[in-house]
């Protein structure tokens, strides 16, 4: 009880503050839409569809958060989430059962985390230039695999796949007089374990925490014994693990493998996690925040799309300016509490 | 290139270790594969004009617009110990410029390529400059402030033309992608050169390679020694920005069309490879433009062996990102300090490794 008192009387954190504000501008976004767009907003669906359709996103932007806590950077997640949809289909395809299925993804995720963590942690080689070649390597034997999109072909995996949850209270009553519950996926609920675990190593557990005090200072996480090498190396397993669950629950989502799967992926999990508060240069970050970091990103995504705006080119620039705003605006807040 | 190998036999390897053996395996081993591989001949093309044609040739030329942009990166690596991953998208926006003057010309002349360019180049300035902004005056890391660019950039160069992709004809744009007439050699190929003499000559009568490197290795130290960091910095990636326009518009004219999808499309990714592969630190610090240049050949040179050995050209990144993580591997400090341990003291000068932290 006593590390709670002391808590409370602590001003709120970087990482905390960084969250709030991002979870701030997501419930007014989101309320905004609301009143002013209505239809589709309306619906408890909406939420759903956001999360089934981002559920891989979420999982994804998840171990980017770890990564980029301890300082590093992982842009081969969205190669590796296509390769592990490629290569599950095709086993899948070949008369594969669905359990072994699960631990392809895995272990192709392990595989890829932990090659990069030894080249970085223990090599000394920069992280940006071996999860470069990770994602050269992921995105090449995709199409070495199939250059051809596939599609699931797999009676026990497609009973998986339609297994959804429905929540019949928080649906709504259609035109014709039918109740149609809100539907969410398996993925969703994935996702959100993958949430609930990774926020639990990042807060209560000695190597979470150690992770916070390596990408703070690396020095003196070194001089208060803590094993770098070793942290850093578990980070990228998690992020490489991760992106295995989330190519599988991708595959889940659509069905289908594609050498363009998860395309720019690894952009969208950046932005994610920088939206939710973790800064790039390490020590300063929170899973929750990159959960809701996702949410703001896609939600904005529909915004535009709802709102008339069907050019392509639309998505990307109110993106873009989004994340110029948030950027901005971190930049701002903390310069002025380094400042008082 | 092999008036740059000389040159750094000269000045001792140091950093350049890693460029110069990546070139020396790649040579060797196409010359096992295939002796003839770097034969270089004499062929007329459509225009009647004797030009060199050959792999060689084509691993050069193509590497141009890499190149260039591996000048600028190593530029803004240096300076702010991060790298700019909007360079791609800018092209596209560049390149659009370009296309949308000449479009509205009514006749295609050397002056209104030139304005074109020039207005093009302006653009790219203004965009490294809004990059510059951020990194330097607000104090964000460049990947994350060029992130907004590498968002939006291809949309903006969408918008520029409407979303068509307008093509370009004229015997001026063709000369300028390919080969002009009377010279054998490719014009992009010259325009690299150019550019690169033109940086030297910056560097050799501007103080601006000894302030980037003070900037990059302890900014406060070079704030408290009265360099203006901040404006470096925003130097760093203005002058990114003319190299950015300088290869967008090579790409234009060497397909005589825009097209902001797929115009060097993830060229920031090799970018940034050919300025680590060239020795430079990512995070900062001290640099060799030279580096960079080699590093970006390796990397077309790769490319071309692959090709050469009918590996089909989505495969490729497979095969390159194995051949880059034996190079990095090579190249790693912990591998070298084993080597070094191994072998006595064979090369002092190897012992200068630059710090390891990347951004």
């Amino acid at each position: 009880m006593k590390f709670f008192k002391n808590k409370r009387k602590e001003p709120l954190t970087d990482t905390q503050l960084l969250m709030t504000i991002t979870i701030c501008i997501f419930v007014a976004m989101y309320l905004l839409a609301m009143l002013l767009l209505q239809g589709g907003f309306l619906h408890a669906q909406q939420i759903f569809d956001l999360l089934n359709d981002n559920a891989s996103l979420i999982i994804v932007s998840c171990g980017l958060t770890i990564v980029m806590i301890g300082g590093g950077i992982d842009i081969s997640v969205g190669a590796v989430t296509s390769l592990v949809t490629m290569s599950s289909i095709l086993y899948l395809n070949g008369g594969g059962n669905v359990f072994m299925s699960v631990l392809l993804s895995l272990g192709i995720g392990l595989a890829f985390g932990l090659v990069h963590g030894f080249l970085i942690s223990y090599l000394e080689i920069q992280p940006f230039i071996v999860t470069l070649a990770g994602m050269f390597f992921a995105r090449g034997m995709t199409t070495i695999l199939s250059v051809n999109p596939q599609k699931i072909d797999n009676e026990a995996f497609n009973a998986v796949r339609e297994s959804k949850i429905e929540i019949p209270w928080l649906g709504y009553v259609a035109k014709n007089g039918n109740l149609v519950p809100a539907r969410m996926e398996l993925g969703v609920v994935i996702a959100l374990v993958c949430v609930a675990l990774v926020f639990v190593l990042l807060k209560f557990l000695k190597p979470g925490r150690n992770l916070y005090a390596m990408g703070g200072n690396q020095t003196s996480a070194l001089m208060l014994g803590i094993n770098v090498k070793r942290t850093r190396f578990m980070s990228y397993i998690i992020s490489g693990v991760l992106s295995g669950i989330s190519g599988f629950v991708l595959m889940l989502h659509t069905g289908a493998g594609n050498a363009t799967n998860a395309a720019g992926m690894e952009m969208n999990a950046i932005a994610s996690s920088i939206i939710g508060g973790t800064l790039l240069t390490g020590g300063v970050g929170n899973v929750i925040g990159t959960f809701f970091g996702t949410l703001t990103l896609t939600t904005i995504k529909k915004i535009v799309v709802s709102s008339g705006l069907k050019d392509p080119w639309w998505q990307s620039i109110t993106t873009g300016g989004m994340l110029c705003f948030f950027i901005l605006l971190q930049s701002i807040v903390l310069s002025r509490r380094n400042k008082k | 290139m092999k008036e740059n190998k000389k040159r750094f036999l000269k000045g001792g390897l140091g950093q350049l270790t890693i460029p110069v053996i990546a070139v020396a395996l790649l040579v060797i081993f196409n010359l096992i594969r295939d002796p003839g591989f770097f034969s270089i001949s004499i062929t007329h093309n459509n225009y009647g004009n004797a030009v060199l044609a050959g792999n060689l040739i084509s691993i050069i030329n193509g590497a141009s617009e890499l190149a260039i942009l591996a000048i600028g990166m190593t530029l803004v690596t240096a300076a702010t110990k991060g790298q700019d991953i909007s360079v791609g998208a800018a092209a596209a926006i560049a390149g659009s410029v370009f296309v949308k003057v000449l479009k509205s010309a009514s006749s295609i002349s050397v002056g209104t390529v030139i304005l074109a360019f020039l207005c093009a180049a302006v653009v790219a300035m203004l965009f490294g400059a809004f990059n510059g902004t951020l990194v330097a005056v607000f104090g964000i890391q460049p990947m994350i402030a060029t992130l907004i660019l590498y968002t939006c950039g291809r949309s903006i160069a969408y918008w520029i033309n409407g979303g068509a992709t307008p093509t370009v004809e004229s015997p001026i744009i063709s000369a300028i992608g390919s080969f002009a007439p009377g010279i054998p050699i490719p014009m992009p190929v010259i325009i690299v050169i150019v550019v690169t003499i033109l940086f030297k000559l910056l560097f050799h009568f501007t103080s601006l390679e000894i302030l980037t490197q003070s900037v990059g290795i302890n900014q406060s130290a070079a704030r408290l020694n009265g360099i203006n960091t901040t404006f470096i910095k925003l130097l760093s990636f203005i002058l990114l920005g003319v190299c950015v326009a300088v290869s967008g518009c090579i790409g234009v004219s060497r397909l005589g069309l825009i097209n902001h999808e797929t115009l060097l499309l993830d060229v920031e990714m090799d970018a940034i490879l050919a300025v680590a592969i060239g020795g430079n630190s990512l995070g900062g610090g001290k640099f060799k433009i030279s580096g960079s240049i080699i590093g970006a050949y390796v990397i077309q040179m790769l490319t071309i062996t692959l090709y050469a050995m009918k590996v089909s050209s989505t495969d490729v990144k497979a095969y390159k990102a194995i051949v880059i993580v034996l190079l990095v591997v090579i190249g790693s400090p912990v591998v070298k300090q084993r080597f070094q341990k191994f072998m006595g003291n064979l090369k002092k000068g190897k012992s200068e490794t630059k710090g390891v932290e990347g951004a």
